[in-house]
């Protein structure tokens, strides 16, 4: 399952490392972080919840950007 | 301005009111002694003021452990020279460096939305009557068959059949031609297109996702997250680059004092260790703040999504930088015929050997023809081109295979095939011209052939000049079609070869045998019309389908999707590719050429930091500006 989010990120570098940090979240299959367009594409493993699975990801992007923000 | 950028102006200017007076006073132009320590704490106002949100960022990345990025050159480098005591410069870097930031965020911010703009088609709203009132609704929640109505100067929502109205239609949004288009009712109408005349009621033929402006956003969206390898090439980069210059930094404060301590060379250039040191740690701080790299890795996205916007704008979708960059590469280029080179529709195109005028020899076929709705008899009336009046004809007969004899105004008029004149006791000559043939006759006698064929399209020509003047080495015709029909198209539209008599399966053999040919630098393109040459757009490096519109399965194959059927768009599309990649490596290029230039010069002591912020700040200005070029292609 594929969803598309919205999100808020300040500049290319710090897309990048919400695109990672998306990445190693788990249930997460593969994440792009597009900076132009300011979307999260995520592609969630079989079976994992996406709203929970989202929370995760917004605490370890806050984690490593603390002022980036993702509409869920 | 978002809130942020606002906060970031707020903290700049009141940064910048500290740092000036404190400034002068410490370099002496205002007669006021303070103590260095004073001085100290007074700097440190300004200072955190503008640069919290710098060492706030580095310290987290160092907690992640992602030590190496921009906030944590910035802070070592300002750090350092405050240690030293240069409290002004270490304090200015903060500053300009955030004058920077906000700046790139701005121009940035400001460009993605002009860039989203140009292919924003997302219609808003849909009216529809209840009880003789409009409403307006959400286009998600309109059903299909509903009736919409659509005003002057709105965007139509969805897909469907004029009901009721006539009007001009602006569909330059969906494909960048900017003739309008009148439509009538029963007339198709995709969503995205703009009304500009008159009031128009449609009845919906598909449900919002499935609407052709819904679509496109899709696909012009997703382009952006498919990245080129200039892109992940520069992200890659950043990981590497900002390292090395850390530890090439820290060897240059450290290595130079300690070879100066153990030989004593150049030791006479100081008055103590102390100043030493210092000198060196200064230029290393320096050289930190040169090593910056957000110039390129801003401008380089920030290029290829202006590039496709730009594209866009203009009908051609391409789906990916990464084929922007390809289609910046192709050398080799495999056209389908029919569709593509040609329109794919037959028409008349001469009359030979005609014993009657032209228009009187089409008159006669054309009314002979007219109960047939068969392509032939079609194209015989659109090249008459005028309303038939039934009343003249009369007894009209079908002979099956052969053709259609007729009485018109009381004159018996034959039109058919060489079999027909047969029949007729006529003797015909075969035709030189490559085509259909439709003989003629007159009373009993032969009055001349038409002969109908697939017409090339006006720009097709002018396309493969087109190509050819852009370095195009090879363009290839592959058809279906007969021998004859296909030497004579190649001829005539000028390309350097072709194929004939091409079964589906022959054409993907064929582009796989040019593709033997190419390379990373030569890249092979294919277009097609989309209709069965599926297999082949996603063989080719680059597919191209044109005239796509409503096409799914060619959308779905292609990697460039022209929304009209003009084989200019190719030239224009890969026009459009190259000043791209142009502008991307001119970046590259350009701010990494400044850096090493700047870094060479402070590591010789050559460059302060002001030079060194500056440089920073300029090169990756000039680069943005650079970048946002990129959108405009208009005129290519």
């Amino acid at each position: 399952m594929k969803k598309t989010y919205k999100i808020e990120v300040d500049c290319a570098a710090c897309a990048q490392k919400m695109e990672d940090a998306a990445k190693a979240t788990a249930g997460v299959k593969d994440a792009t972080v597009t900076f132009m367009t300011q979307k999260m594409k995520v592609e969630f493993e079989d079976g994992a919840e996406a709203a929970s699975v989202m929370q995760d990801v917004l605490k370890n992007c806050k984690k490593v950007e603390d002022d980036c923000e993702i509409f869920l | 301005m978002t809130k942020k950028q606002k906060k970031a102006l707020t903290q700049i200017i009141i940064a910048a009111v500290l740092f000036v007076p404190l400034f002068l006073i410490s370099e002496g132009i205002v007669p006021v002694s303070l103590p260095k320590p004073v001085l100290f704490l007074l700097f440190l106002v300004p200072y955190l003021t503008v640069g919290r949100d710098v060492l706030r960022k580095a310290f987290l990345g160092i907690r992640n452990k992602q030590v190496f990025d921009e906030n944590f050159l910035m802070t070592i480098a300002t750090i350092g020279a405050i240690v030293l005591g240069e409290y002004g410069e270490g304090v200015a870097v903060m500053l300009l460096y955030q004058v920077g930031e906000l700046f790139q965020s701005y121009a940035v911010g400001k460009s993605r939305r002009s860039i989203t703009e140009l292919m924003d088609i997302r219609p808003d709203y849909a009216n529809i009557e209840v009880d003789g009132q409009l409403e307006q609704v959400d286009p998600d929640e309109i059903e299909v068959g509903s009736i919409i109505v659509v005003k002057p100067g709105e965007k139509v929502p969805l897909d469907g059949v004029v009901e009721e109205g006539n009007s001009s239609m602006n569909t330059s949004a969906l494909t960048g031609e900017s003739r309008p288009v009148d439509v009538g009712p029963g007339m198709q109408i995709l969503s995205g297109s703009i009304n500009m005349t008159g009031v128009l009621k449609i009845r919906t033929t598909c449900e919002f996702d499935e609407s052709t402006a819904s679509k496109i956003l899709d696909l012009v969206e997703n382009a952006a997250s498919r990245k080129s390898r200039s892109e992940n090439f520069i992200a890659k980069f950043a990981r590497v680059y900002t390292p090395i210059v850390v530890y090439a930094a820290l060897a240059l404060a450290v290595l130079p004092p300690i070879f100066c301590m153990l030989t004593g060379i150049g030791m006479a250039n100081y008055s103590g260790y102390l100043a030493l040191w210092g000198d060196w740690i200064l230029r290393a701080c320096t050289f930190l703040v040169i090593s910056c790299p957000c110039a390129v890795v801003i401008s380089i996205p920030l290029s290829f999504f202006a590039g496709l916007g730009g594209a866009s704008n203009q009908g051609i979708l391409i789906k990916g930088s990464n084929y922007l960059e390809t289609l910046a590469n192709v050398r080799i280029m495999a056209f389908d015929k029919t569709g593509t080179i040609t329109k794919g529709n037959f028409a008349v195109t001469d009359t030979h050997r005609n014993t009657i005028p032209k228009e009187e020899l089409l008159e006669l076929a054309a009314l002979a023809e007219c109960h047939s709705s068969h392509p032939i008899s079609l194209s015989l009336k659109a090249a008459y081109g005028k309303a038939i009046d039934q009343s003249r004809i009369e007894d009209v007969q079908e002979i099956s295979g052969q053709g259609i004899t007729a009485k018109v105004d009381g004159k018996a008029v034959a039109v058919g095939n060489t079999k027909l004149m047969r029949t007729l006791g006529l003797n015909v000559e075969p035709c030189h011209k490559v085509g259909t043939i439709i003989h003629v006759a007159v009373d009993g006698s032969y009055a001349g052939h038409v002969v109908i064929s697939d017409e090339l399209k006006e720009t097709s020509r002018a396309a493969m000049e087109g190509l050819r003047k852009v370095g195009i080495e090879k363009t290839v015709m592959l058809t279906g079609d007969a021998e004859s029909v296909a030497r004579k198209v190649a001829e005539e539209v000028g390309v350097t070869d072709y194929h004939a008599e091409l079964l589906p399966a022959d054409k993907v053999s064929c582009v796989e045998e040019l593709m033997k040919e190419t390379s990373d630098k030569r890249r092979l393109a294919f277009v097609g019309d989309g209709i069965n040459d599926a297999p082949v757009l996603s063989r080719a490096d680059v597919g191209i389908a044109m005239g796509a519109l409503g096409s799914d399965a060619a959308i779905e194959a292609a990697d460039v999707v022209l929304m009209d059927d003009d084989p200019l768009k190719i030239v224009k599309g890969v026009k459009i590719a190259r000043k791209c990649i142009r502008i991307v490596k001119e970046n590259i290029v350009f701010a990494l050429g400044i850096k090493i230039l700047c870094l060479l010069l402070a590591a010789f002591g050559l460059a302060n930091m002001w030079l060194a912020i500056i440089a920073d700040v300029g090169v990756m200005i000039l680069a943005v500006l650079n970048a946002i070029r990129c959108m405009h292609v208009k005129n290519l």
